[in-house]
């Protein structure tokens, strides 16, 4: 039962620890307060990230519109696939694991190691996902014009499928043309060396705006989402006039400042919220490798009790939890 | 750890389990259902469920009280509400199943369940009512977005 390798003698009187309150281990426990205290940290960041989207309630992008890639499968809209793949990986992590939990129970060292080794290669998989996942989010594919109000203004055009005039979005590299522009990088050789800026954008809103005068059937799409939840597209005077008038720069893919797909803070907590729970799945991959090991050199098999898997299991389900959340509140609501 | 009984019954005891390993691949299926049913909503969004499934009430404190007690449905889109409950009873049964909860005792149970629930709520209500009323100063308050 005691998991100490250090014996005192004194273990089973009261003040020498032989007191169990609430019947479970000292370290399973502490796991658990740790657990709590983690998930108070997530649901600050989910929360925090409520509050920002309830303060842009009509402006916030639309997440199947933006998470549509699958690897290997370019060029095809595919909304939501891939995260719901990432999700059954972890679930199914999760499940070798606590089988690996049982097996330890009745002290199967073998099944013990196969059931980690699955659970490891879960966890790899789905970190390896997500950065795909953040690569071609960082990435982007169409390209947008940022406002002078912050605001990013897209482009499409309607196409008929299957009898219904829908909008599809159209790249800014298929429309742009090189217009005349004086505008040079600033670079510290050419004025006090202690000042210069990085590269300039692809494109300006003039070629932006040269691209869309020569091409009749582009629209532009706001970001304010209308009474039928989708984005409003601008009639064709109105797209030249809001290009015209407000587009400042051209952004592609994302960043911290700013990003193709909406307000800046949809990337940011993009970035923080799976970041956070990518590093979490990522040490506890580390954790799982070290008990992985410690299985087969027969650490618990000499100690008689496989707890120490146990305790690192609970830590496992903990991110595959946080991952449920994460899932429903970033990808489907 | 001969000792370590496992409880085999999910949904109050519906469903009887013959082995812990048997059990936790009936939640496996479980979880992998509600995750399909999930997606396949998210994908399709069937047009009634895009919006509330009640309509605010009107004058009076009565009504004030209703729209109060049936925010849920008064104020979240129908679409959104189930994919809130179903992200609750995956979290259930990982917590109970997977992580064990359902065999510690009681008082750890409530330990860490009703700490944790209550310290989210609290904090999701503060700072989704926060952010709704800063959606309204931005919309009446004379604030301009558009430029």
């Amino acid at each position: 039962m005691n998991s100490t390798t250090v014996s005192t003698g004194t273990e089973e009187t009261t003040w020498g620890g032989g007191n169990r309150p609430l019947k479970a281990s000292y370290g399973k426990m502490m796991m658990w307060f740790f657990i709590v205290s983690d998930a108070l940290t997530f649901s600050g960041f989910l929360a925090a990230y409520g509050f920002s989207r309830f303060k842009f309630i009509d402006y916030w992008p639309i997440a199947d519109e933006v998470f549509t890639h699958v690897p290997f499968l370019h060029g095809q809209e595919l909304p939501m696939i891939y995260v719901a793949f990432m999700t059954f990986v972890l679930i199914m992590s999760s499940v070798t694991m606590v089988l690996a939990v049982d097996a330890g129970h009745q002290m199967k060292k073998t099944k013990v190691i196969w059931y980690m080794f699955f659970t490891i290669i879960g966890g790899a998989i789905f970190v390896g996902s997500q950065a795909w996942e953040w690569a071609t989010f960082i990435q982007g594919d169409y390209g947008a014009v940022q406002t002078k109000g912050g605001n990013i203004l897209q482009f499409g055009t309607y196409k008929t499928i299957g009898g219904e005039d829908v909008f599809k979005r159209v790249s800014v590299e298929e429309f742009a043309v090189a217009a005349y522009t004086d505008r040079t990088q600033h670079e510290s050789k050419t004025g006090v060396w202690f000042t210069s800026e990085g590269s300039l954008p692809t494109y300006t809103v003039n070629d932006v705006y040269k691209g869309l005068e020569s091409n009749p059937n582009i629209l532009v799409r706001t970001q304010t989402i209308n009474a039928e939840g989708e984005k409003t597209v601008l009639s064709r005077e109105e797209s030249l006039r809001q290009l015209k008038t407000n587009g400042k720069r051209y952004v592609k893919g994302a960043n911290l400042e700013a990003n193709e797909y909406g307000a800046p803070l949809f990337a940011d907590f993009f970035f923080f919220i799976t970041g956070f729970h990518g590093f979490h799945v990522l040490s506890g991959v580390v954790i799982n490798i070290i008990i992985f090991f410690n299985v087969i050199i027969g650490t618990y098999e000499r100690r008689k009790n496989y707890e120490m898997v146990e305790k690192v299991g609970l830590y496992w389900h903990f991110v595959d939890l946080v991952w449920v959340f994460v899932f429903t509140f970033f990808y489907l609501v | 750890m001969a000792e370590h009984a496992h409880k085999l019954e999910i949904f109050r005891g519906l469903i009887k389990f013959k082995s812990n390993t048997q059990k936790i691949w009936g939640v496996l299926l479980l979880l992998s259902v509600i995750t399909a049913v999930e997606v396949v909503l998210g994908i399709y969004k069937p047009d009634i469920l895009m919006v509330p499934s009640i309509q605010a009430f009107e004058g009076g404190l009565g009504a004030t009280l209703l729209n109060i007690i049936l925010s849920p449905f008064i104020y979240t889109k129908s679409l959104n509400l189930i994919f809130i409950v179903l992200t609750v009873v995956k979290a259930y049964y990982i917590t109970w199943d997977f992580m064990h909860m359902r065999d510690e005792t009681k008082s750890l149970r409530r330990l860490v369940v009703w700490t944790a629930v209550f310290l989210i709520c609290y904090l999701v209500f503060i700072l989704l009512q926060e952010g709704g009323y800063i959606e309204s100063v931005y919309t009446e308050g004379f604030i301009k977005r558009d430029f």
